[in-house]
């Protein structure tokens, strides 16, 4: 239904036109009774199972990490040693850790700063990716290689060092600033989205380097759009997919990679139970107390599962091309 | 093309010294010494420890310290280590044969999995085989190397009984058996590498073979009559690639930078496992040896990115 | 009892008019414990033999073992012993390098490359104190063929002191003098008398390396020498190849000075990985012989070895995790310094406080669900060799009594449960290294402190910073800017001179010392000063253990130190396997006389 052209990608994206309104619907369409774009992603989403199942999925686990412990009000951290590593029982409806803490209480609590930790990471990092990579991708010459050294600079500095240095400078100053908690949280935000942002930066560049030579680019250029506009409109749409993959791969890697953190003293204190802390914590019970590995991963796995679902989702219901 | 590289190449000495100052001054700033576990000792007098600090020259300013090390790398000199006392490219050289081989197979086994993996579920968005592809690959990065290599440390070493879980670069013997005996000790690291990388390969395969299956002149080529086979491969695959060289650049580094994590659980002696100890006790020299080498083949790979998407996309032209 | 019965008694042991048992019992009568009595009477020359301090050696004649496999979850990176930084590497030294004498699992001394230990009664000892003599094993040669002398341990004293090898055993060379008598005898003299003679050539910073390999790189070239990587010593294996990190291997050696020994035609270790695969690899799936240092909850441990391959090994050395409360107050700057000495903490200052912090610390569960085996629960910081340890130390834990204590001292809760007055609040940053037990036990902590009504804020530093010695660094252990903090101390020898050091009022750890003196917590008292300074001088054995208790009492005491468990050595070997472990000398300090069984 686009345009004939051979070899272009759509002339511009659906999502981004949507929010302009008028002059993009397909002629075709006229003469059913007219539907917004957002009506018709949204129909097209439905249809998706695996993407509506999952989105429930998601909102089923993030409203339980926010409203969960008020319903579940056992301590997080009330030590019992007669219920050490005990299984998933009435009392303990996913059982206990090796200091008889209440496992269920613990995951609901970690979950809301696992969940907070690695959408906003994934944030930081998918922006900066995008800005970085777009400037480099638009702007050659001098500008693309400052930036490109930049990324280059990033993926080879070695991670711990630069962690343990950030701490010693930062942690003490933020935690005047903006209290202990806040503090540790934009910390490790940062941290984590400012080392995770050079693929998507890229990859971004990438398909800058291949689109702005497209033709339709050319045209939009032709009919005299801006730099920023074509960016905006014509280009970053169709760079996305590879940028919507690295950012549900970031959630994944954002929640886990708190956890590494935790051990080099940057992480949230020893006492907060985050959803990969909790696994870590559970590796050397494996064989002994399986449970306790068992529902953090779980965890984990499910809302990248479920974010990836809605994800896909999201982009066939975007994409004007594909007829559900 | 032959000019843009010449260019890039030039340009690429001065953004490594750059890079090597900047890693310098992190190195320098970044808190904590060789010499953790003295501290606790009580037959170790502070004033020994005090010595042996000014006597690697960890006390005089940091710009003097760079300008040392530029010199004698220059010289080709790499310096020795604080902790073994001995030359840092000779430990190097230890470790790279088993890093190559270790790690070198596991992106191998990662590639060659992911990429048939992700054109075919790329292909058939939302058969079965998409679906268990996906739901793999999803197991395979949210779940952290630490943990699935534990759990396969249970499974086939210890309740099964088939793999070691320690792994030897002393092994006696010759001759087939002595290749097994390696081939059974790099399954597992090469499996848990493999999947964690392979997993994030496979989505994005697949995301970029989706962003082109639904063009138009796919359709084209399809109306024309051509076999299903050589519209994914010729028309499809090679314009789905520039994402996956992207990746595939950004990933060949790691070869030579080893995998920490792995190497650690499976004692696997490579570059990671040296590199982690030598930044867990601040051994300066060993730590800028290796990632001085690493940002050249960043610097290198990235570069070689660049030159293969103009093979890849003709129209993209080098500014 | 005084001083006197005892050494009346004693001398009736020596004369044999009384039973040792006798002796024992009557110690029993005035509370001293059985340890402690055998302990008295071998410090005081009425002890059996020494070989009883070591494990009997079995095995009739050298080699026939087969391979030795053992596993450390840190790898060694080095292989001179006179610059191991650290444990593991002074234990792959020592597997080639051996020291005159080494330290006996009931911390008594073993003689190694020495003919027999120096005491007043074979004339080794001088009766004041200032010297002693050291007579050498004759017939040891190194591994190359070459006899074993005077000169290489005389060369050993030069290349250890000297400033610019930079050796990290140069603390226990610098204030001596040495001097040869003949090629199999030397003399180590003191400045002072010195009841701590048994310290140069002794376990792991005695080490002896050869003169004749080493002579020629022993300055500023030191680090050339081709030997730091392929050992020649005097010691039980040959060396075969070493990676730095990985693995280190060696071969029977023909040659050994002790008849029968060793055992196995060849060794290894293996370095790497963490502490639970490492007993994983012994105990459960019996890949290895031997696992070090098995740092790992107990219940892990428990478990694994009901697999009924492998068992635990716990030996007792002086290692302590304890906790202190800072003396000094980390929130205020004096003269551009926190925690200057002149300032006082503004709630520890207050001895209630401190003494409900270690009401309120739970040692039993800590002990029992935490540490297991690998920390017995303890209230004294001096703990061993028996002889002393205090018996005046109790431990209780109590949350009642320590709400009754504050009350006491008009520590009154606020509307949010934290106790304050005059404006203090019991609110408190509790710091220790990031390692599983020590948040585990900090979280113990924690809650019987809120039902107490003090608030602890955990804070958990990775080791590498914690422990290091960096001056620009404010999270170090060195500095403690932080209310209260845990960490583990060990000692080396079965001496606690070294160790008993940590309180005294002139190692106080400030910026004028860079941070590096040993009182860490900043507490000072003139009566520990005087008792340190009066057993650095005696010479007689049981004053001086009688003052070290004093010193333990007194810190103690003042809870400013809380012991929390001793850290015994905890390793992993195979049923088979005889290790022979000390808790005072390295793993490795008696490899010649491992064997396997069955």
């Amino acid at each position: 239904m686009a345009g004939s052209t051979p070899a272009s990608a759509t002339a511009s994206a659906p999502a981004v036109d949507a929010g302009h309104g008028a002059g993009t619907t397909p002629a075709g369409a006229s003469a059913r009774p007219r539907v917004s774009p957002w009506e018709e992603a949204w129909r097209r989403f439905r249809k998706h199972r695996l993407a509506v199942a999952s989105a429930v999925v998601l909102s089923f686990i993030i409203l339980a990490v926010l409203v969960g412990p008020l319903f579940w009000t056992v301590a997080i951290d009330e030590i019992d040693f007669r219920a050490r590593l005990q299984g998933p029982s009435f009392a303990h409806p996913l059982g206990t850790d090796d200091l008889g803490q209440d496992l269920l209480a613990r995951m609901l609590y970690g979950g809301r700063i696992s969940l907070a930790v690695g959408f906003a990471a994934m944030l930081v990092a998918v922006l900066l990716g995008t800005l970085i990579g777009s400037l480099a991708g638009m702007a050659s010459g001098p500008v693309d290689a400052a930036l490109m050294w930049l990324t280059d600079l990033f993926l080879s500095l070695p991670e711990l060092p630069l962690l343990l240095l950030v701490i010693y400078l930062f942690r003490e100053p933020l935690r005047q600033v903006v209290g202990p908690e806040m503090g540790v949280f934009i910390l490790i935000v940062g941290v984590i989205g400012g080392f995770r942002w050079m693929p998507v930066a890229r990859l971004v560049r990438a398909q800058f380097f291949s689109l702005r030579e497209k033709e339709f680019v050319e045209a939009a250029r032709a009919l005299g759009a801006s730099t920023p506009r074509l960016v905006l409109h014509h280009i970053l749409p169709n760079a996305l997919g590879p940028v919507i993959v690295a950012a549900t791969i970031d959630i994944a890697a954002a929640i886990i990679a708190e956890s590494t953190l935790s051990f080099l003293g940057l992480g949230f204190p020893p006492d907060v139970p985050t959803w990969g802390r909790l696994l870590f914590d559970a590796k050397d019970n494996l064989d002994f107390a399986p449970h306790w590995a068992l529902f953090p991963g779980l965890a984990i796995f499910f809302t990248v599962l479920t974010i990836n679902f809605v994800g896909d989702g999201l982009r066939d219901a975007l994409d004007p091309r594909r007829v559900i | 093309m032959t000019q843009y590289l010449i260019r890039r190449l030039l340009i690429a000495i001065p953004s490594l010294l750059g890079i090597s100052v900047i890693l310098f001054t992190v190195l320098a700033l970044a808190p904590g010494d060789p010499f953790e576990e003295l501290a606790t000792n009580p037959a170790i007098p502070p004033e020994v420890r005090m010595q042996l600090r000014a006597s690697l020259g960890l006390d005089d300013p940091i710009h003097m310290r760079y300008f040392a090390w530029l010199t004698s790398m220059l010289r080709g000199e790499w310096g020795f280590s604080f902790v073994s006392r001995i030359d840092v490219d000779q430990l190097i050289m230890q470790r790279l044969p088993t890093t190559l081989l270790v790690i070198g197979t596991s992106q191998i086994v990662a590639l060659a999995v992911a990429l048939p993996v992700g054109v075919l579920a790329g292909t058939r968005p939302y058969s079965t085989f998409d679906k268990v592809a996906n739901t793999l690959a999803f197991v395979g990065f949210s779940l952290p190397t630490f943990f699935t290599g534990l759990l396969f440390i249970l499974f086939f070493s210890v309740y099964l009984g088939w793999l070691p879980f320690v792994y030897r670069t002393n092994i006696a013997g010759s001759g087939l058996p002595w290749v097994w005996e390696h081939i059974k000790q790099m399954i597992m690291p090469v499996m848990v590498l493999g999947l964690f990388q392979g997993a994030a390969l496979v989505r994005f395969v697949r995301s970029a073979v989706l962003d082109v299956i639904r063009l138009d002149y796919v359709t084209t080529a399809r109306s024309k009559g051509l076999a299903e086979r050589r519209v994914v491969m010729k028309h499809v695959v090679r314009n789905a690639l520039i994402p996956v060289v992207t990746l595939i650049a950004l990933q060949m580094p790691i070869v030579f930078g080893g995998a920490i994590v792995t190497e650690q659980i499976f004692r696997v002696p490579g570059i990671g496992s040296l590199l982690i100890s030598a930044i867990l006790s601040n051994d300066t020299p060993v730590i800028m040896a290796v990632t001085f080498v690493f940002s050249c083949l960043v610097i290198f790979f990235n570069l070689m990115a660049d030159v293969l998407y103009g093979w890849l996309d003709p129209r993209i032209s080098y500014r | 009892m005084t001083e006197d019965d005892l050494r009346q008694l004693i001398g009736r042991v020596k004369r044999g008019s009384l039973s040792r048992r006798g002796f024992i019992r009557r110690m029993a009568a005035v509370g001293l414990t059985a340890p402690m009595a055998t302990q008295i009477l071998a410090v005081a020359g009425a002890a059996p033999a020494m070989a009883q301090s070591v494990p009997a050696y079995r095995p009739t004649r050298a080699g026939g073992g087969g391979a030795l496999k053992i596993l450390y979850w840190q790898a060694s990176t080095l292989l001179n012993p006179h610059f191991a930084v650290g444990t593991t590497n002074q234990d792959s030294s020592r597997v080639f390098y051996e020291p005159l004498a080494g330290w006996a699992a009931d911390g008594t001394l073993h003689p190694i490359l020495a003919a027999e230990i120096p005491s007043v009664d074979n004339g080794g000892l001088s009766a004041d104190g200032r010297s002693v003599t050291w007579k050498l094993k004759r017939g040891v040669k190194w591994h190359d063929g070459q006899d074993f002398s005077a000169d290489d341990v005389i060369f050993n004293y030069e290349y250890a002191r000297n400033p610019a090898v930079a050796s990290t055993s140069s603390g226990s060379y610098r204030d001596v003098n040495v001097t040869k008598v003949d090629d199999h005898t030397v003399k180590v003299e003191f400045a002072q008398p010195n009841p701590f003679w048994a310290d140069a050539f002794v376990a792991s910073v005695g080490m002896l390396i050869p003169k004749h390999l080493f002579k020629d790189f022993a300055g500023s070239n030191a680090r050339d020498a081709p030997t730091n990587l392929r050992p020649v010593g005097t010691g039980p294996y040959k060396f075969t190849s070493f990676a730095p990190g990985d693995l280190l291997r060696g071969e029977r050696n023909e040659n050994y000075h002790l008849p029968n020994r060793p055992f196995f035609d060849t060794m290894e270790i293996k370095g790497g990985g963490d502490a639970v695969s490492a007993a994983r690899a012994v105990l459960q799936t019996a890949d290895y012989d031997y696992a070090w240092n098995l740092q790992v909850e107990d219940e892990i441990l428990k478990r694994l070895e009901a697999a009924g391959r492998g068992k635990v090994n716990v030996i007792e050395g002086g290692a302590i995790e304890f906790i202190q409360l800072n003396a000094t107050d980390p929130t205020r700057e004096v003269d551009g310094e926190r925690a200057h000495i002149s300032t006082e903490h503004p709630a520890f200052r207050d001895p209630a406080v401190r003494r409900a912090i270690a009401l309120l610390l739970d040692r039993k569960s800590i002990e029992e669900f935490i540490y297991g085996r690998g920390g017995p629960a303890t209230g004294n910081f001096l703990n061993n060799p028996p002889r002393f340890r205090s018996p005046n130390m109790p431990m209780e834990f109590n949350v009642d009594r320590a709400n009754q204590v504050l009350d006491q001292a008009g520590w009154v809760r606020g509307r949010d449960g934290v106790r304050a007055k005059d404006g203090v609040r019991l609110r408190f940053v509790y710091q220790t290294s990031v390692n599983a037990p020590r948040q585990r036990t900090q979280q113990i902590l924690q809650q019987a402190a809120r039902r107490a009504g003090i608030e602890l804020e955990l804070k958990s530093v990775t080791a590498s910073v914690f422990f290091s010695s960096d001056v620009a660094n404010p999270d170090t252990f060195g500095k403690f800017f932080a209310d209260m903090q845990m960490y583990t101390t060990t000692m080396p020898q079965a001496d606690p001179q070294r160790f008993m050091n940590q309180y005294v009022s002139w190692e106080v750890s400030q910026k004028a010392n860079s941070w590096q003196g040993r009182n860490i917590v900043r507490w000072r008292s003139a009566d520990y000063d005087a008792a340190f300074r009066a057993a650095e001088g005696e010479l007689d054995v049981v004053k001086r253990a009688a003052l070290f208790i004093r010193m333990n009492d007194l810190i103690v005491g003042s809870n400013h130190v809380i012991p929390v468990v001793m850290r015994p050595t905890v390793s992993g070997s195979l049923n088979t396997l005889r290790p022979a472990i000390s808790g005072w000398d390295l793993t490795m300090w008696l490899l010649s006389d491992w064997y396997r069984e069955g």
